[in-house]
């Protein structure tokens, strides 16, 4: 599922779009959506009428065009009911596309079980049961969903991430989760399987994609319940009118009433609701990330506070050095040398940092002159590192705190000024890295977290969605602050553990409010589950993506940015269209009701101010506009409302006049422009 | 229209708003359970009326029970009133010698008072005792406008409960509705129309030989008592046919003045009242902006049409003047049209002219106002209505904005869509298709005294005043015959009832949400921005509804009359 | 069941304290403290109650004052209007009868000069006032029959018309049984 693949409609996708808005025609599936049931059963009894026109009554000669006008109203509201189907369709397609170049993944693949006995059998991946265990060699595909129980490789996951880059899996840790349908490159792994057929993440996804599993969400269902009693409004109304007409002595045939009604339920909504989901979810699964459930991305526009970690969320996740700081009366010179030779040999991001930030100062060692040296790695127990020079000289990097003990335990002095040189680096979001020689301390490496570049406009932008950021990190409170403050987010949580995370979203929610975290580990598990959303990444544990309800496949924890975005961009275009159809309904009972009483009260003829040709042309302009909106449409129910980040009201504002304004006016332009058509054509008089 | 004549009908808006911030704070002090200054009289009084019903004040209701208890005494009450009208004939306190009502009239009174709607089949003065006026008609005029009030201000205190499903006790709240708002002001109210001119007398109607020899029988009663909480209670149920166009209950252009007011202090007061319960005080303001300006444009409409007159009596007759007809000199059009305008804003249905004889555009706001039923709307029933809209707002502007609508903190889900929904379907429901079924019978068209368009909109108003609980008629119909007095009375009821059992459900599931705080993501409904699309959500859902119905109504007739059409 | 309980309780309670206890205080009061208004606004010539103030009645003699028109014929048993609507071919017949019976009455009145409350049926059918206008129009005919002089009558009309309330409510009117009453004892 490459970014590019499915990005444009392809003429095999339309083609068929059209063949399946066919099928959908059969009542079964249209009454899942009544409104455009009702002019299914609409366009039903026009056809009965087209072939007698007096079915119902009525006493229409074979002059009287009736018969001619019954037709085309019955292919009018034909075509207004494939245009809906054709609609949901063309949504559906983008995401049955995207589902085959899934399965292509899955093709027949074979496992080698490990038998009771230890030894290994090959058996398709088919039979392959929760808990198994297989193995997996180089250039071998990966049979199913598990966790590396054994072994490290390189794994290409670009069937599934669209990456064409290999991440790394190994036993153990949060790196251990690989999913069936990849390759593995190199090395071998002992895998445990952790979902039966049919149940995998794979075949979660391709479930999810071809909307198989979909569910309507709430705000969809509530709208729903509203679109219903609107039509059920229109309704009445529309049977209602019969006899009012009858009461001042006029009549209305059978099809201008199903016009009529057609016009004012909403169609245009009723038409695009599921396409517009469809595609809501869709947008997501673009942007790489699997969402369980529809309810999951509608919830992401909901969300009112965001918990990021600080590492390799906020920050790019490893501190470098930054500055060089000297302490009592040695220079920044001997300091640079000494720290520059403490992380000769030391691999790490910050040591290699050390190393650099020394050159660009104009140190730099030649390696092999010590060759002989002894390189002590660092420990968690003595939190330091550095180099024993042959003449049995410490030379030590680390802690403040450890080299201070350090410094005494040998009976050296802490320099006046360390404390407090020590402090503000702290203060300022550094971590300080003392370096001592011998019992001596010459002076501070600064190292520093960098923020992401990007971070404090996207986390401006969302503080004027209205959300609130909450950074988590393991950092002391100071150095957390400083942080905090340099990425723009509103508030953060210092020295957390997991449960700290918990707590926060509990307290949150406590308060009302909708809680969205990221996260990899089997630790944050709890956490994602209790989160409303909760974004696992693809290289987290087999716990920590069953938790989430959305996977992101590229892992990256920003992304979540993106899906309050989308799931917002899905209420708004749902709320757009319903607000657009409605208030086109003022134009359409300027244009149907004046011609309907034509004749018994040609004073309502003040109210036909688009100036309509005729009666008949005046109901079937509505009806066509009615039509024509749907496909014109359908670009925006698929691309979704724009949404840039502003307050709620101004946005109310905008898209009032956009969608409101613009659809009491936009309609009485168009259903004027369709009646200058049908006069042109000479079929006004019908 | 006449300057002053402006002046005067802003005057008494502006009146209006002044009295019923106060006294909306009242209202809110009354129900948090604040002391009142009067406590040491109110306090005694109460306790000995919980005692005589057998009220527990610590027992705390959930919406079920709320509901339950308001429903059965309602009932309790309509078979009460019922049985009165049936024997009033028989009963004491019948000087006049008025005969019982038949089923039909008995049910559609007992229906109309009960409801709040004051409808009336009957005329005062010829059908209706002295009993009946005061145990029945007084009474109800109480008790059913504190029904108002209580469910109003229980299903706000569902909004702003935290996780809670109480409602607070239906029985507390009803008496101290009585004690503490509706008594008080009736009793001070009735003595100042004792004095301003409204008979207030056990005694028989008098028999007076006229000026010229002849003999005229004049209808009074205890009227005054009648017409102050009648106006108080949003009822408008007279004691006489003529209503308030009657000099005996509205003798002077003062009484008219406070009459108006009388009827719109409570449910202004009522949105001042829910601002303090939400502590939002913009709510309150930029609601009472909206509301009020569209009850002034309402009344400057009529005001308007009715100045400039009938055009076919200027044409034809060569007479040129405001429409004077169905009006009484002492009110003249201003106050006149201010008063069709606030009788219906306000869901009061007392008329001090006769709506049927109205310019057609005059007729069409009075139609319009019982539509919408949210100008303020009646006692309690109108701040509900209001919320019913503003939670329909709410989903549409929430979806707009991208994020789950929630209204003053509470999510709105399906389930409070489907009950706003089905509350919204109640009007077209029984306005339409009973207006429908009585255009096409011949009991229907029997009762139509106007010919033509206007015929038809004698039945539209007749169902949308029983379906609005207005009261109001275009009284050229005969409503008085077992067909109306029957389906209006089932209209009335379901009406009132099937939503308020509606937004009591919501109330219920809205309570026990928890009230998520505010961010700047959340969409400000106290904006003049959210409450302009408050007020098109309400006129587009009215008027489309009824479009169609107004089009070949008043909007025909009004286009007919000045093409110079004369109804055949 | 509880609830029926309590609610005939309070039934019973609420109809003696606001059906009956309330209308009987306001009663008592108002009979205490407004006895004229509180039964009705009698008025009496000669000793004899006439009618009441408030309430129009059938006036046909030349020498008083006539009120608007009635559709209920004055009926204080049975009050109404006409309920006529505007496009109604009724309204336009009763209008005209109207203005030819006060061209009858008051000879040489121009169409155009009547007040259209003079020709127009009242809401209650029981309008006690009369604007100034109609007043006027009808001055003519009353000086003629009973001697009074015009300028008489013009400052009796005067003298009981009641402004606009505040200049803002109403319109300058003028009650016609207090113009009757004191036209007749005028005559006396």
């Amino acid at each position: 599922m490459a970014k590019s693949s499915v990005t444009t409609m392809s003429g095999a996708m339309v083609s068929r779009a059209i063949v399946d808005s066919f099928k959908k025609l059969d009542p079964r599936i249209m009454v899942k959506s009544p409104v455009m049931f009702v002019v299914e059963v609409g366009f039903v009894i026009t056809l009965l009428l087209s072939f007698d026109p007096n079915l119902f009554g009525g006493n229409y000669g074979p002059h009287s065009g009736e018969r001619a006008f019954n037709i085309v109203v019955t292919v009018i509201l034909f075509i207004t009911v494939l245009f809906g189907n054709f609609a949901e369709a063309i949504a559906e397609g983008r995401g049955k596309a995207q589902a085959e170049s899934l399965r292509k993944a899955k093709t027949d693949l074979s496992a080698n079980r490990k038998k009771a006995d230890g030894s290994y059998e090959t058996v398709a991946a088919t039979t392959l049961r929760k808990d198994d265990v297989v193995r997996v060699i180089a250039g071998e595909m990966i049979p199913a969903d598990g966790e590396v129980i054994q072994g490290l490789g390189s794994v290409d996951e670009s069937a599934i991430t669209g990456e064409s880059a290999a991440v790394i899996r190994g036993a153990g840790g949060d790196f251990s989760s690989v999913t069936g349908g990849t390759k593995l490159l190199s090395d071998e792994l002992i895998i445990r399987v952790t979902a039966n057929p049919g149940e995998s993440f794979l075949d979660k996804m391709i479930g999810l994609v071809e909307g198989a599993s979909r569910q309507k969400t709430p705000n969809e269902l509530a709208l729903s319940v509203l679109l219903a009693g609107l039509t059920l409004i229109f309704l009445i109304v529309v049977d209602t009118l019969e006899p009012m007409a009858i009461y001042v002595h006029g009549k209305i045939d059978v099809a201008t009433l199903i016009a009529l009604l057609v016009c004012l339920i909403p169609t245009t909504i009723g038409a695009l609701l599921s396409a517009i989901g469809i595609a809501g979810m869709d947008r997501v699964i673009r942007f790489n990330v699997i969402a369980k459930s529809g309810k999951a991305v509608e919830a992401a526009g909901d969300v009112n506070t965001l918990i990021l970690d600080k590492t390799g969320t906020i920050t790019i996740g490893n501190r470098l050095a930054s500055e060089f700081v000297a302490v009592g009366r040695h220079t920044e010179k001997e300091l640079i040398e000494l720290a520059v030779l403490s992380s000769l040999f030391d691999e790490t991001p910050e040591g290699r940092s050390v190393v650099d930030l020394g050159k660009e100062k104009g140190v730099s060692f030649v390696r092999e002159k010590y060759h002989d040296a002894e390189n002590v790695e660092f420990s968690a127990d003595t939190r330091m590192s550095g180099l024993t020079l042959v003449d049995g000289t410490m030379v030590r990097k680390g802690a403040v705190d450890a080299i201070s003990r350090h410094v005494i335990e040998r009976g050296g002095s802490i320099p006046e000024d360390l404390r407090e040189k020590t402090d503000r680096i702290a203060m300022e979001g550094g971590t300080p890295l003392a370096v001592v020689r011998e019992k001596e301390i010459y002076g501070l490496i600064y190292l520093k977290d960098i923020v992401k570049s990007g971070m404090r406009e996207r986390f401006e932008e969302l503080r004027k969605m209205g959300i609130k950021t909450v950074m988590c990190t393991g950092d002391n409170p100071l150095t957390a602050a400083t942080i905090a403050k340099e990425a723009g987010v509103d508030d953060f949580i210092a020295e957390a553990k997991p449960e700290d995370k918990m707590r926060l979203i509990k307290e949150e929610q406590a308060l009302g409010k909708l809680v969205a975290m990221s996260g990899d580990g089997t630790n944050d598990a709890p956490a994602l589950a209790q989160a409303d959303v909760g974004l696992a990444m693809n290289t987290g544990t087999p716990a920590a993506k069953e938790a989430g309800n959305m996977v992101d496949l590229d892992s990256d924890p920003t992304k979540l940015i993106e899906v309050v975005s989308i799931g917002k961009q899905l209420l708004i275009t749902r709320g757009a269209i319903t607000t657009f159809s409605i208030a086109n309904d003022v134009a359409k009972y300027f244009a149907i009701i004046p011609a309907i009483f034509l004749y018994v009260l040609p004073q309502l003829g003040a109210l036909n101010i688009m100036a309509l040709t005729s009666q008949r042309s005046a109901i079937l302009s509505a009806l066509i506009f009615n039509a024509v909106i749907i496909p014109l449409l359908i670009p925006l129910a698929m691309k979704g409302v724009k949404y840039r980040p502003m307050s709620a009201t101004s946005m109310l504002m905008r898209n009032i006049l956009l969608y409101g304004i613009g659809g009491v006016i936009a309609p009485f332009v168009g259903i004027k422009l369709i009646d200058i058509i049908i006069t042109w054509l000479g079929m006004a008089n019908i | 229209m006449t300057f002053s004549g402006v002046v005067g009908i802003i005057t008494v808006v502006a009146l209006v708003l002044i009295l019923s911030i106060p006294l909306g704070g009242y209202i809110h002090r009354v129900f948090t359970g604040e002391r009142s200054w009067f406590e040491p009289i109110f306090a005694p009084f109460e306790r000995l009326l919980y005692r005589l019903i057998g009220v527990n004040p610590k027992v705390e209701m959930d919406w079920k029970v709320y509901i339950k208890s308001l429903l059965i005494l309602n009932f309790v009450m309509a078979l009460f009133v019922y049985l009165v009208f049936r024997l009033q004939g028989v009963l004491p306190l019948n000087p006049d010698g008025v005969p019982s009502m038949n089923w039909a009239l008995a049910f559609n009174t007992a229906a109309s008072f009960v409801s709040n709607t004051n409808w009336q089949s009957y005329a005062g003065e010829s059908s209706m005792s002295y009993l009946g006026q005061m145990v029945a008609i007084t009474y109800l005029q109480f008790t059913t406008a504190a029904t108002g009030v209580v469910a109003a201000i229980a299903f706000v205190r569902g909004v702003v409960a935290n996780r809670s499903s109480s409602l607070g006790n239906f029985w507390i709240d009803l008496i101290k509705v009585h004690t503490r708002l509706l008594l008080p002001l009736a009793v001070v109210l009735a003595i100042v129309f004792v004095g301003l001119g409204v008979p207030e007398t056990l005694q028989g109607a008098a028999s007076v030989h006229t000026l010229q020899g002849a003999s005229q029988i004049i209808s009074r009663g205890p009227v005054a008592s009648l017409e102050a909480i009648k106006q108080l209670g949003t009822n408008g149920g007279g004691y006489f046919n003529a209503n308030s166009a009657h000099p005996f209950e509205n003798p002077s252009t003062i009484t008219d003045v406070l009459q108006i007011l009388a009827m719109a202090l409570i449910p202004t007061a009522l949105i001042a009242t829910f601002a303090r319960f939400i502590k939002n005080r913009r709510q309150g303001v930029v609601l009472y902006v909206l509301l009020t300006s569209t009850l002034l444009i309402g009344a400057f409409v009529v005001y308007a049409n009715e100045a400039i007159g009938n055009p076919m009596l200027h044409h034809l007759l060569g007479l040129s003047g405001p429409n004077m007809e169905g009006k009484e000199v002492r009110f003249g059009v201003g106050l006149s049209s201010l008063f069709t305008a606030a009788t219906t804003a306000f869901t009061t249905g007392a008329v001090n002219n006769m709506h049927d004889s109205l310019m057609p555009i005059s007729g069409l706001i009075p139609l319009l106002f019982m539509m919408f039923n949210t100008v303020f709307g009646g006692i309690g029933a109108g701040l509900l209505n209001i919320l019913m809209f503003l939670v329909i707002t709410v989903f549409l502007s929430g979806l707009m904005v991208g994020r789950t609508p929630e209204i003053f903190g509470k999510k709105i889900e399906a389930r409070e869509i489907k009950l706003a929904t089905a509350a919204m379907l109640v009007h077209p429901f029984v306005i339409l298709i009973p207006t429908a079924v009585a255009l096409v019978t011949k009991a229907g068209t029997s009762s139509i005294l106007n010919p033509g368009l206007h015929g038809l909109s004698e039945v539209l108003y007749a169902f949308t005043s029983a379906a609005a609980n207005n009261g109001s008629a275009f009284a050229g119909l005969n409503a008085n015959t077992t067909f109306y007095n029957v389906l209006l009375g089932l209209v009335i009821m379901i009406g009132r009832y099937v939503s308020i059992v509606a937004m009591f459900a919501m109330a219920g599931s809205l309570a026990k949400k928890a009230v998520i705080p505010e961010s700047v993501g959340t969409l400000r409904t106290d904006t003049y921005a959210f409450g302009g699309v408050f007020v098109a959500v309400v006129v587009i859902v009215g008027a489309l509804t009824f479009f169609p119905a107004l089009a070949i109504g008043p909007i025909g007739e009004h286009l007919q009359m000045w093409a110079g059409h004369l109804t055949r | 069941m509880i609830n029926v309980w309590r609610s005939l309780r309070f039934l019973v309670v609420s109809v003696v304290l606001l059906g009956v206890i309330y209308p009987v205080v306001i009663t008592g009061i108002g009979q205490l403290v407004f006895p004229f208004q509180a039964n009705g606004s009698m008025v009496s010539l000669n000793g004899r109650i006439v009618g009441s103030e408030l309430i129009a009645q059938a006036v046909t003699s030349p020498g008083l004052f006539h009120p608007r028109p009635s559709a209920v014929n004055y009926a204080a048993n049975g009050s109404g209007g006409s309920n006529l609507g505007s496009t109604n071919p009724a309204l336009v017949k009763e209008v005209q009868a109207n203005i030819a019976n006060v061209e009858k009455h008051n000879p040489g009145t121009l169409v155009s000069s009547i007040p259209t409350s003079m020709v127009e049926s009242s809401g209650s059918g029981l309008d006690p006032d009369i604007s100034i206008r109609d007043a006027m129009i009808q001055i003519p005919r009353i000086a003629a029959a009973t001697g009074l002089s015009q300028s008489a009558l013009k400052n009796l009309v005067a003298h009981y018309e009641q402004g606009p309330f505040l200049g803002i409510w109403g319109h300058s009117m003028v009650n016609v049984m207090q113009l009757n009453l004191a036209i007749k004892r005028e005559a006396q």
